[in-house]
């Protein structure tokens, strides 16, 4: 999908803190415009003005699109400054949006198969809409969520209403103890696995996927600048020894792209 | 309406305003947020003979208003921009300069040649002040002799316009102006990154794979300002000046201090129109204060 890109102004709705860590923004078009056709696992650059320290843009993933009411999804983890300015906008701030962007996850030949969404942290967030559009074509999806704790599990009661939900923790406090490779949800047999969380996790599922040969694939979170494809700061090397744009080429990668 | 047109010796800009190269791709990834046709022209990625791969991630660190990047020239190559490219950008209403940059003079001679056979390419940027790679770049732009001698090769093998960028990592740039004036220059645009360092203390280690970078943003304009205004007083041939322009006011900057263009980058990271913002900014400072001509503001300072 090729949506032309749409600079906007838009509206915080809603803003629910999630534990101390995170928060879900929820925005609406400033002008009442209708949100664009945006895929799953696509994201968007949101300007943060109100800092003193953050100059350029963060790129945040699409955590769910209500065509409904007309809103976008924002599941920010604070990670610095950036984010914890983002995370803590009033509701009724006007926040700038660039949108929609990057290539999303691969669901156009799925119909009829069995997928397991994977994510980590604040990986879950793509997940979330990823589900949405996969219940649009008929296919139930297994998530598996892991964080470190309980607490840090995220959106549970959304996930449950999408699809069945599987929970790793490291401290045992929600569902199975450990890491999510190591779940029982891996026993069950999947045509494709889409995984999105820290990059030592997505390192781990494409082993356990590539060792039962099913597709997988991931996204990258490289620090970037433009997000459109031209400060090429956000490269990762795939199989060719090519430097390709996170921003543009990704953010979701086929694991067999990957060097990995 | 104030007259916008700017002529930087036989090229005819319809108005000051380029893009940075590095910052803008080939137009391409921005068409949806601007009219390229608007532009008094953009500047394509550094172009170099061979393709190159660029250096290592990370790349880019984020800084107080602005950014180090060690990007490191990127790029497909002179044929796959000729061949592939050009094709898809020659056609917009508005000047388009390739960047030009070598690792020894010869790359940047045979990069010239063939481009000379481009009817739409009306001006090179000859880049001799990149800070992130190891051979050539930066190396050429800091001293009078190697600026001079790159100059001097490229002028013999290209007739038109030809803009030297210059490196700010120099203890006098006025001098370094005025050698690539005596090589044969028709203009200097100034100026490229300031070579910088960040690190992530937690890590204990360096943000970028490289160590160092070039800083850019908001945070290098008054710097690049002062060096444009002693650049403009030391030559004669035109001068296009950037270094974090934000805005029509940071653009009329350069321009008082003696640019006749002036080069938009980083912003254009933050947000993707401002180059139509900067245009409209200019207008209306102009209008306001009666402002005829634009070429009436150059060095005024």
């Amino acid at each position: 999908m090729n949506s032309k890109k749409l600079m906007l102004d838009m509206t915080v709705t809603e803003n629910t803190p999630l534990g101390s860590l995170y928060g879900l923004l929820k925005l609406v078009p400033t002008d009442g415009s209708p949100l664009p056709d945006i895929a799953a696992g696509q994201f968007v650059q949101v300007e943060v003005s109100d800092s003193k320290t953050t100059y350029l843009r963060r790129p945040i993933s699409v955590n769910y699109v209500d065509y409904k009411e007309n809103r976008l999804w924002l599941l920010i983890r604070k990670a610095g400054e950036g984010t914890r300015h983002l995370a803590a906008a009033e509701v009724g701030k006007v926040i700038n949006v660039i949108l929609p962007l990057g290539r999303g996850f691969g669901i156009d030949n799925i119909s009829g198969k069995k997928v397991l969404l994977v994510g980590g942290g604040v990986g879950v967030a793509p997940l979330l809409y990823l589900g949405e559009k996969l219940k649009e074509k008929g296919i139930t999806p297994d998530f598996l969520l892991g964080a470190r704790s309980e607490k840090d599990l995220l959106q549970l009661d959304d996930f449950a209403k999408t699809g069945n939900v599987f929970t790793s923790t490291e401290d045992g406090s929600h569902g199975e103890k450990g890491l999510v490779t190591t779940n029982s949800a891996f026993d069950g047999a999947y045509d494709k696995i889409f995984c999105c969380g820290p990059m030592p996790m997505m390192k781990a599922v494409a082993a356990v996927a590539r060792k039962k040969g099913v597709e997988c694939e991931v996204s990258l979170e490289n620090k970037m600048a433009c997000g459109l494809g031209a400060c090429l700061c956000c490269v990762e090397k795939k199989n060719d020894g090519h430097n390709v744009c996170v921003c543009t080429d990704g953010p979701v990668f086929n694991i067999n792209e990957l060097p990995w | 309406m104030v007259e916008l047109s700017v002529n930087l010796g036989e090229l005819k800009l319809k108005n000051p305003v380029l893009t940075a190269s590095g910052t803008f791709g080939y137009g391409e990834e921005y068409a949806d947020f601007v009219d390229l046709n608007r532009l008094g022209g953009f500047i394509v990625k550094g172009t170099t003979l061979e393709p190159r791969e660029g250096n290592d991630y990370p790349r880019m660190a984020e800084t107080p208003s602005g950014m180090l990047n060690a990007v490191g020239l990127q790029n497909k190559g002179v044929d796959y921009f000729i061949e592939h490219i050009y094709p898809r950008i020659c056609h917009y209403d508005t000047e388009v300069l390739v960047n030009v940059s070598g690792k020894c003079v010869e790359d940047y001679v045979k990069v010239c040649e063939k481009l000379a056979p481009l009817e739409k390419i009306n001006a090179i940027e000859v880049n001799i002040s990149c800070p992130n790679v190891k051979q050539g770049g930066m190396a050429y732009g800091t001293t009078c002799e190697g600026a001079a001698e790159v100059t001097s090769a490229v002028r013999k093998a290209w007739s038109r316009h030809l803009m030297v960028k210059l490196s700010p990592n120099v203890t006098s740039i006025a001098d370094i102006a005025r050698a690539v004036e005596d090589a044969g220059a028709d203009s200097v645009s100034l100026i490229n990154t300031l070579l910088g360092m960040a690190v992530d203390v937690e890590r204990r280690r360096p943000y970028l794979s490289t160590v160092t970078g070039g800083l850019s943003g908001a945070a290098v304009k008054p710097v690049a300002v002062r060096m444009v205004w002693q650049v403009a007083k030391a030559v004669s041939i035109p001068v296009v000046g950037l270094g974090g322009i934000m805005n029509g006011s940071d653009a009329l900057e350069f321009i008082m201090a003696g640019a006749r263009a002036i080069e938009v980058g980083t912003a254009n990271f933050i947000d993707p129109s401002v180059t139509m913002k900067i245009i409209d900014g200019i207008t209306e400072f102009c209008d306001r204060q009666g402002v005829k001509d634009i070429n009436e503001l150059v060095g005024i300072i």
